[in-house]
This record gives C-alpha cells, sequence and structure tokens, in this order.
C-alpha cells in the first residue's frame, strides 16, 4: 500500500468536508478497497473512514418503503427482523454476500458506490427500483444509477447516505456463486410489483448490472418460469473469462431467472 | 504516525501506527500477538480472523486506526483464565480439528463468533459459516466435528471422543 493519511470523521458534515479533497476517498467496510490498495491500483491522500458516522447507519420504514442507511452492514440487513418480514429476498441476498467476516464489515453504500460488475446488492437496487439519497441531497433512481461497469451517477466526493426500498409481492434472488471469490458468476432479482415485473442481472454483462425487458414483459404477463421459455439473452457484450464464456453466462442469466421465479413463489 | 489505543484480550494497549498499518500488522507486529496468522493477504482464506467489538471479521481487511477504541479479541484471548485450552480450542484438540495448525487460529475464532449467535448450529450451519475459512490438510470434517463438539460441551451436553 501506499502512505495516506486517515481520517474517521464523526459526522457526515465532517466527511463531506474531507472529502473535498479531490484525491480524498472514502472507506465504507473496505472489503474491496482495502485489497485495491494493496495492490497499489488505488493511491488516495486521505482516506476518510465513514464507520463512525452513526446517521448513515440503521434499518427503518419509510412511507411504505425499507429505508436502509448506506453504512449497514451486510449481516445487519440478513439479521434485520423488518428486511426478512417485508424483503425476505433481500435479506437473502444479505446473507449470502462473501463470507460471514466480509458481511460483518462490507456495507450496502460501499458495494454500490463500487458498482462491481459481479456484485449482488446492484441487482436488488435494480431490480426493487430503488432510490439512492446522496450527501448532496439527491435521490437518485436506481435506473440513472448504474451508468456500467464501477460507474455511478455519484459526483465527485459524494456519499451514498441511504436506500429506499419499494416493498414488492414477491421476490427472489438466485445467484451462481464464483466458488473462489464468492462473487456471483452470475446472478438475477426478479421482483413482482402490483402490474409490473422488473428483473436485473448481475455478473454478466460489461456494462454491469442490467434490467433485462424481454424477461420483464414475458413475466409481466405471466408470472411463472416456463413464462420466460423462448426468452434468451444474446452474448454479445457479456462478460467472458476463465470462469466462463460469454454464451455460458448469457445462458446462465436464463436459468438463474427461472429460479428466482420459481423461489419467489 | 498516529496514536491508536484499543483493547486486547481485556488490555488496554496503545501504540503508534501508520493509516495504512492494518489490525493484523498491529496486533503481530506491534503487540507481538503472533497467533492471529496472515496467510493469503488477500481477504479469502481467514487464518487472520480476530473478534472487533464482539464480531469476527479479516485482520487483514482492517485498518488498526479503525479499532480506535475497539475491545478486539485474539487467539491469545480464548484460553481459559488459568491457562488450560478453551472450549473450542479443547474440542479441536481432542477431535483432530487440526494438521499443521496454520488456519486453526481462524478457525477458532470464527467459530467462537458462529458458537455466539447459534448455540445450536446444524453441521450444515457450520460449514457454511467455514465459508470464509480455508484449510489445506483436515478437508473440514474434524473441523466441522470440533465445532459441533464444542457447541454440545457449551451446551452442557456430555460428548464422547473417537
Amino acid at each position: 500500500m501506499y502512505a495516506f493519511d486517515y481520517a474517521r470523521p464523526a459526522s457526515l458534515a465532517e466527511a463531506i468536508e474531507a472529502m473535498k479533497d479531490e484525491d480524498a476517498k472514502a472507506l465504507a467496510g473496505g472489503q474491496t478497497l482495502i485489497p485495491t490498495l494493496k495492490q497499489r491500483l488505488a493511491s488516495p491522500t486521505t482516506l476518510v473512514d465513514l464507520n463512525g458516522i452513526a446517521e448513515i447507519k440503521g434499518i427503518c420504514l419509510k412511507d411504505g418503503m425499507v429505508a436502509i442507511g448506506a453504512g449497514t452492514r451486510h449481516a445487519e440487513v440478513a439479521d434485520s427482523a423488518d428486511v426478512q418480514r417485508l424483503i425476505p429476498a433481500l435479506a437473502h441476498l444479505a446473507a449470502h454476500i462473501g463470507d460471514p467476516q466480509v458481511r460483518n464489515r462490507g456495507t450496502l453504500g460501499g458495494s454500490l458506490a463500487n458498482n462491481d460488475p459481479s456484485a449482488c446488492y446492484p441487482a436488488a437496487v435494480l431490480g426493487l427500483g430503488a432510490t439512492v439519497h446522496t450527501s448532496a441531497g439527491r435521490a437518485i433512481a436506481a435506473d440513472d444509477y448504474f451508468q456500467g461497469m464501477f460507474e455511478t451517477a455519484l459526483g465527485e466526493g459524494e456519499l451514498i447516505t441511504s436506500v429506499d426500498f419499494p416493498v414488492p409481492e414477491k421476490a427472489a434472488y438466485m445467484k451462481f456463486v464464483q466458488p473462489a471469490s464468492r462473487f456471483a458468476l452470475t446472478g438475477v432479482f426478479v421482483a413482482k410489483f402490483l402490474g409490473a415485473v422488473r428483473v436485473a442481472v448481475t455478473g454478466a454483462s460489461e456494462s454491469g448490472v442490467f434490467r433485462w425487458p424481454e424477461a420483464e414483459k414475458a413475466l409481466s404477463a405471466n408470472f411463472s418460469a416456463g413464462a420466460l421459455d423462448g426468452v434468451a439473452l444474446g452474448a454479445d457484450g457479456m462478460i467472458g473469462d476463465l470462469h466462463g464464456t460469454p454464451e455460458y453466462r448469457a445462458h446462465l442469466a436464463g436459468v438463474m431467472a427461472r429460479r428466482a421465479v420459481t423461489a419467489a413463489g | 504516525m498516529t496514536k491508536v489505543s484499543m483493547t486486547v484480550n481485556g488490555k488496554a494497549v496503545s501504540g503508534d501506527v501508520e493509516g495504512r498499518t492494518l489490525l493484523v500488522q498491529f496486533l503481530r507486529e506491534g503487540l507481538g500477538l503472533t497467533g492471529t496468522h496472515v496467510g493469503c493477504d488477500t481477504s479469502q482464506c481467514g487464518a487472520c480472523v480476530v473478534h472487533v467489538n464482539g464480531e469476527s471479521v479479516k485482520a487483514c481487511t482492517i485498518f488498526a486506526l479503525g479499532c480506535e477504541g475497539a475491545e478486539v479479541r485474539t487467539i491469545e484471548g480464548m484460553a481459559n483464565a488459568d491457562g488450560s485450552l478453551g472450549v473450542i480450542q479443547a474440542a479441536f484438540q481432542e477431535h483432530h480439528g487440526l494438521q499443521c495448525g496454520f488456519c486453526t487460529p481462524g478457525m477458532v475464532m470464527s467459530a467462537a463468533d458462529l458458537l455466539s449467535r447459534n448455540q445450536n448450529p446444524t453441521e450444515r450451519d457450520v460449514r457454511e459459516w467455514l465459508e470464509g475459512n480455508i484449510c489445506r490438510c483436515t478437508g473440514y470434517h474434524n473441523i466441522v466435528k470440533s465445532i459441533m463438539a464444542a457447541a454440545a460441551t457449551l451446551r452442557g451436553e456430555q460428548v464422547a471422543a473417537e
């Protein structure tokens, strides 16, 4: 690691101030950032540790939605009685990110700010049509937030503060785990709302998480795994690496989508 | 250098660290607590698992300064007050839960976190919980057996060793 100064703001206001340094970087759970720093792929002058900011932590119900603070750890989302009751698919997703020690540190905001193309949370945020709130006072719709692999709508120094998740009629997330990294080799989040179905795919595209309109249309007409017969993703733009070809991932998305619809019931 | 203070195994400690000093470096090099191992240094293997404020974390993927004021527990804090092995450690010895022993500190610390949350885990619970702890010797079978036995002992049941 290159050397850096370490700031530990106690409030969001202090964190916003510290992030004004253009070479500062925010540290959430650190489960991706710290390995990145070790590889010297990032060289911030100051690391702004967000873990001491109480106001961006916690889970509450707001206007019929589940509002989760950006600093809330995966284990807390997984164990939350409110999340388990209202959006069990989200609790299940959080309970299967990485391993227990990663879930004890990793946060919702950190995952979304990083927007790894194989991360789980982006699939839930896009699949549920959640709203991302930021330190700049913006409320960004999920459809506008994800802008490509590791690219988001966040501006310079802008921090995620919380995410509002609408409560679906039913939903499920299914992923095929890449066993070494425990990221999704491909994962699909399916959510059925009154009159509409949303399907988000992670781990598959070189452009990061994306919605699958053909699957949404078929499932809106008939919410059953069979409705996806004949609906297939093309391999164009899919990730190809030693774990799987673009064709394999495109196929896997269909398999995971069917499993998710079946699991949602 | 910045001064960091925390409680490690019940003892107040402090030292001067850089921003980039990892908790595991502070424990091993700063405090001489070399029971916490560095296996992979890439957050994969779990040999460095310790508890921070009661929860298991990978000490190679958290900064020392991030633990300012925290309660840290390492494998050195797992023995009984008289120096004899704690319940989980004794179960690993009894059920051959280790061979080379490199992964063992992390296994024991992970197991302790599981058993603090779930007093009656199934074998499947144990295997899933150990997803972040890699062992290259045992094939995991006896590690799982050790943790199941430790859980039973902690519940006050008698366990026969094989």
